[in-house]
């Protein structure tokens, strides 16, 4: 499998703060991959970077190069950042519909971009409401307000948001660290069969999570890429010491 | 220690009483208003201590105070646009009674006027006369007195002309003035709302932090500037400016009033919209940006719509302040009670007209109480407007 | 998925236009202002002198001084924040402090609000009213200075209010857990370190109060006073009002207009020395709380 995602020898600062160390990471097409650690460690930081995130940040510098299909995006001319973010869909980690209808929310990333045939958007809605299992719970109030919903299918209208303008890489911060347990539920479910047609990266709190859900998993510590290999491995048998102490739980 | 306990609970319930002190002067001023203000209601627009008398044979036996001032303005000549029979009528007073009569036949303290009254009436059916009450109460037979409609709150509302001195019966009609107000007030906000939603949007969302921070404080400038400093500036610059741009025999206009509104609104509207775009989630923005909206795209779409309802509050408020502001359209919008009001003719606007007015109307007299129904309606508007306000407000909280 | 191409460079004119435009326009704004500001000053400057502040207007208020004027405010604002500086920081402490959140402190901060939307013409009226008419001050200082101050009020509670809320809840617990009372623990700890920002809202209050019109019009401004008042049953001119006759009725209009710029470049410095020494008192005590 080709690597859809790479980083090499990444370092970030916000200003004097030295938030990611050297990161060099290899993350496979078409899988999940859960990047877990304690608060602060900067797994939330490595994520924003493949959407460029980080560069709305004033004083942030970044070194190293971020690759996308081999091609490093932190040297592309700054009219195709839009372009790439087309290309890297995102999900938060509270819930965070438009001030929109339900509609208007899948919509609008298919707006924003210059789309205006009315008809292909409709189908567009549908089809991915339909592939984030919120169809037949709103098909009959696509013109409400997205507040209506509840967190849980809120959550899954920001999924379809993000997966409406066919990105080809996901990237999930903490989707379901505000959901209760069968909206998260649901959620893990949905990462699981978008797998086939997505690289998905999530960050996660979570360990059952991670073991859940992922393929892969990387550890990171103080801004430090401790380890990263296949989800099973991770957890049934790390090679480092600090790796084993958080996912056992005796610290963070 | 003792001494302590003794004072604190004193002091806690003065804190107290200073807590309700608010709600206490809103309550003062609402019975004050008020009570001058209500009183207005239900008098008889005709000068106090007079009486309008009309021949015994006259068939019209009532008259508004707008007849009574198309008479006098000698726009109506004949009883028959009142209803009765066509003869021309005659106005007298103790003027005209003066060339007719000698004062001795008058009496030295006017003991014999009724009696000069009943014979110079007699020779004039179609007389319409007004005479000091105290003298001619129930002391006429030739002549009867009118009835006058008195002043409601409908017609107080609905009347379309403001004379408040003008004899023997005042119109005292809040049409012009309010219509002005508002016409004042929204042209106002509708020059300053783009331009603060432009400049709150800069400084939310575009600005970068230094420029803000020089920009905050020269804006808060601008709200700290007295009122009638900008009715001296829109006096010395605005208005021989709109004079001359629209070639105008003056320059004291609405539109001249509804510029320098707009530039003391500007603070308000910047601020309060301001706040309002800042409430604005990071995430909803990133998720905006994050599906390659452009940042224009993302303030347009997301950022405004989401604060909205702020943007809103700030345009009533900014309609509040206005429709309020007393110096600046006393001194820049011509005072001229103009009905309907246009843009560029002089208007007079409530807040100017109880400023301009109160001065020379006598102490509880008829004006002196109109112009108290005038504050109670000013204090109404702006009641509503913040309630409007406090609502809106609320439900962006929810 | 393909997107036309077109659209991006419509994103970006559309974009760079927009942002241009409100960078403008806000720029725009601050030049208006500074128009206004260079504007007065540059015709007033030339008035200014110490005759001018110093001496009594005279030839009908075409030459001499404002100095009547300057004494008249100094009076209104003393006498009207000597009532609702008190009033208001304790009605802010009653309300931070004291009242608990439900329907009592919602109406007393509504009827906060409420005061502070009423346009000043309508406190002129209620000044007239109560203490000109009914209390029998007549215009005078006294009434004056009680119309503005009513005026005040509501910004003297809100800044305390605010000024309060942004202590630290800590601090009243670590006096309370020392045996501290309820109002020892608000005298010794709260207020003094909510002080510079109360103060702040003092100085706002005072700018306000020195360039109000409308409510003195009819409670204690006199259009021209041969001598300074005695007394606080006398009337009183004051800056604001000065510049409203001087500029608006009378028979010299043109005559006092270099009088009328004088008086409202002195207007005009006393905003701008209010609002300098309320950035500079919130930044000095800000940077010190912040120190220790």
């Amino acid at each position: 499998m080709a690597n859809k995602l790479e980083t090499i020898d990444v370092n970030l600062h916000y200003g004097d703060f030295h938030a990611l160390k050297g990161i060099g990471l290899a993350i496979p097409d078409h899988s999940v991959t859960a990047l877990i650690g304690p608060s602060g460690c900067g797994k939330s930081t490595y994520l924003r970077l493949f959407n460029r995130m980080n560069d709305l940040i004033p004083d942030v510098k970044i070194t190293g190069k971020v690759l996308m299909d081999g091609e490093d995006i932190y040297q592309i001319k700054s009219s195709k950042i839009d372009h790439l973010r087309r290309t890297v869909g995102m999900v938060f980690q509270k819930p965070n519909p438009f001030p929109k209808s339900i509609f208007e929310n899948v919509a609008y990333g298919l707006r924003v971009n210059g789309i205006s045939d009315n008809s292909f958007i409709e189908n567009q809605v549908e089809k991915t409401l339909r592939q984030a299992a919120l169809w037949e719970e709103v098909k009959d109030k696509l013109k409400k307000s997205a507040f209506e919903l509840s967190g849980g299918q809120q959550q899954r209208l920001c999924i379809a948001r993000a997966l409406a303008i066919e990105p080809t890489v996901i990237l999930m911060d903490e989707p379901a660290s505000a959901l209760d347990p069968i909206s998260t539920g649901k959620i893990e479910d949905l990462i699981f069969q978008l797998k086939d047609q997505f690289t998905i990266i999530i960050v996660t709190h979570n360990m059952q999570q991670a073991g859940r859900v992922s393929d892969y998993t990387g550890f990171f510590y103080l801004g430090h890429l401790i380890e990263f290999d296949k989800t099973k491995k991770i957890f049934t048998n790390p090679s480092k010491q600090e790796t084993e102490n958080y996912i056992t739980g005796r610290f963070g | 220690m003792r001494i302590r306990r003794f004072t604190e609970p004193i002091f806690e319930s003065l804190i107290k009483i200073c807590g309700y002190s608010s709600g206490f002067v809103v309550l003062l001023i609402i019975v004050f208003l008020f009570k001058e203000g209500i009183s207005f209601f239900g008098s008889s627009p005709v000068e106090e201590g007079f009486t309008m008398y009309v021949h015994s044979n006259n068939p019209v036996k009532d008259l508004s105070a707008a007849q009574i001032k198309d008479v006098f303005d000698q726009k109506i000549t004949n009883w028959e646009a009142l209803g009765g029979t066509d003869q021309p009528i005659e106005r007298f007073s103790l003027d005209e009674l003066g060339e007719a009569f000698t004062e001795e036949q008058l009496g030295k303290d006017f003991e014999f006027l009724p009696k000069c009254i009943d014979s110079y009436m007699d020779s004039l059916p179609g007389s319409l006369a007004f005479f000091p009450s105290a003298q001619t109460d129930g002391k006429l037979k030739s002549a009867i007195p009118i009835k006058i409609d008195k002043i409601t709150v409908g017609k107080f509302l609905a009347d379309t002309e403001w004379f408040p001195t003008s004899r023997p019966a005042a119109r005292m009609g809040v049409m012009p003035l309010l219509l002005g107000t508002l016409l004042v007030s929204f042209f106002a906000i509708i020059i300053a709302l783009p331009l603060g939603l432009a400049a709150s949007i800069y400084l939310a969302e575009i600005a970068d932090e230094r420029v803000r921070k020089f920009l905050k404080p020269v804006i808060e400038l601008l709200a700290g500037i007295p009122s009638v400093v900008y009715g001296f500036f829109g006096l010395v610059v605005i208005v021989p400016f709109v004079q001359s741009a629209f070639d105008l025999p003056v320059g004291e206009t609405a539109l001249a009033g509804s510029i320098v509104l707009a530039i003391m609104a500007l603070p308000t509207i910047i601020t309060v919209s301001e706040d309002a775009l800042r409430t604005t989630p990071r995430a909803m923005k990133e998720a905006s940006l994050a599906l390659g909206a452009s940042q224009w795209q993302t303030i347009r779409k997301v950022v405004v719509p989401y604060a909205s309802s702020g943007i809103t509050a700030a345009a009533i408020l900014g309609i509040g302040r206005a429709i309020g502001e007393t110096m600046a359209a006393l001194m820049v919008t011509g005072n001229s009670a103009i009905m309907p009001p246009t843009l560029l003719q002089p208007v007079r606007t409530i807040p100017a007209t109880i400023a301009a007015e109160l001065g020379e109307a006598p102490f509880g007299g008829l004006h002196f109480q109109a112009l108290f129904a005038l504050g109670c309606l000013l204090f109404i508007i702006t009641l509503i407007i913040n309630l409007m306000v406090e609502r809106v407000s609320a439900k962006r909280i929810n | 998925m393909e997107f036309p191409e077109s659209n991006e460079r419509r994103k970006k004119l559309s974009q760079a236009i927009m942002f241009g435009l409100s960078r403008g326009i806000s720029y725009g704004i601050v030049a208006l202002l500074f128009l206004i500001l260079f504007f007065i000053m540059k015709q007033g400057i030339g008035v200014i002198s110490w005759e001018f502040l110093t001496a009594m207007p005279t030839d009908g208020m075409t030459k001499g001084g404002i100095w009547p004027a300057i004494v008249g405010t100094v009076y209104l604002v003393l006498g009207s924040m000597l009532f609702a500086f008190p009033v208001g920081v304790m009605a802010g402490i009653y309300v931070n402090e004291y009242a608990v959140a439900g329907p009592v402190k919602r109406f007393v901060k509504m009827m906060t609000n409420n005061l502070a939307g009423v346009p000043s013409i309508i406190f002129g009226l209620f000044g007239m009213a109560l203490f000109v008419n009914q209390m029998g001050f007549g215009a005078s200082i006294l009434a004056g200075s009680l119309t503005l101050g009513l005026l005040a009020l509501p910004i003297v509670i809100r800044t305390t209010e605010e000024a309060l809320k942004s202590v630290d809840d800590t601090f009243r617990q670590a006096s309370y857990a020392l045996g501290g009372t309820k109002l020892y623990t608000i005298r010794k700890v709260v207020l003094p370190i909510a002080l510079p920002n109360i103060l702040t809202g003092l100085i706002l209050a005072v700018g306000r109060v020195s360039g109000e019109t409308a409510p003195i019009l009819f409670t204690v401004a006199a259009y021209f006073l041969p001598k300074l008042p005695s007394s606080i049953m006398d009337q009183a001119m004051a800056l604001p009002y000065h510049l409203y006759v001087i500029s608006t009725s009378g028979t010299q209009i043109e005559a006092s207009r270099p009088m009328a710029y004088g008086t409202a470049l002195v207007l005009v410095v006393i905003v701008l020395i209010v609002n300098i020494a309320a950035a500079l008192l919130r930044n000095y005590f800000g940077k010190k709380v912040k120190m220790n």
